[in-house]
């Protein structure tokens, strides 16, 4: 019936209030959500659907933009912008870039 | 374009309607009572762009105010409370002055 982010009324703490910087990476995944819709690859309603289907567990535990980028790559899959495989060497070519820069921070520019 | 069917002052209920998938209308308006406020805009159905679709033509969005002890049974302000709630107007349907 109440689907889990349609919690408008019920008990939910106090609202957080305070600003705070973004991490970058919180910027590149705005970034690439702005480029998406720009682009008419997907749009805002499907980032938001997206977000949706993450479901009770994951929605609760990811951070903000961890749940815009979890609901992107799904977007994207279904659109086969980008298959699984694909993805998943992506992300971990992503990783060895992020451990080379923590062994050796000083030559490794920034991407 | 979808022509506006309602107008300002107009009471309307919300379709009490729980479909599975991507909705813009809150949980806690569903089946209630209000009276149309005023027209937002005309726009692309979010329920059909959710999906990858193009949702056209565009649908009316209202603003509904709706009395706080409307939506909340057991709400103990003041009677003059309300809330103002921006709905797709498939989610409305006209209800008789004083129904």
């Amino acid at each position: 019936m109440r689907r889990h982010h349609d919690m408008g009324g019920l008990p939910a703490g106090p609202v957080e209030r305070s600003e705070h910087e973004h991490a970058p990476w919180e910027k590149k995944v705005d970034a690439i959500l702005r480029l998406l819709v720009a682009k008419k690859i997907m749009t805002l309603d499907e980032l938001r659907r997206g977000i949706e289907e993450l479901g009770p567990g994951a929605y609760d535990e990811l951070s903000y933009f961890e749940r815009w980028i979890r609901s992107i790559a799904n977007v994207l899959l279904e659109k086969g912008v980008f298959g699984v495989h694909e993805l998943g060497l992506a992300i971990e070519a992503a990783e060895a870039r992020r451990a080379a820069a923590e062994a050796c921070p000083k030559t490794v520019p920034a991407p | 374009m979808t022509r506006p069917r309602f107008r300002p002052g107009q009471p309307v209920r919300v379709k009490a309607l729980f479909p599975p998938g991507h909705c813009r209308t809150p949980f806690y308006t569903r089946g209630k009572r209000g009276r149309i406020l005023d027209l937002v805009d005309v726009e692309p159905d979010p329920e059909e762009r959710a999906y990858g679709r193009p949702g056209l033509p565009p649908v009316p969005v209202w603003r509904v105010v709706f009395a706080q002890h409307e939506l909340w049974p057991d709400y103990r302000g003041p009677a003059r409370d309300q809330v103002v709630v921006g709905i797709f107007e498939p989610w409305l349907e006209p209800l008789e002055d004083g129904g």
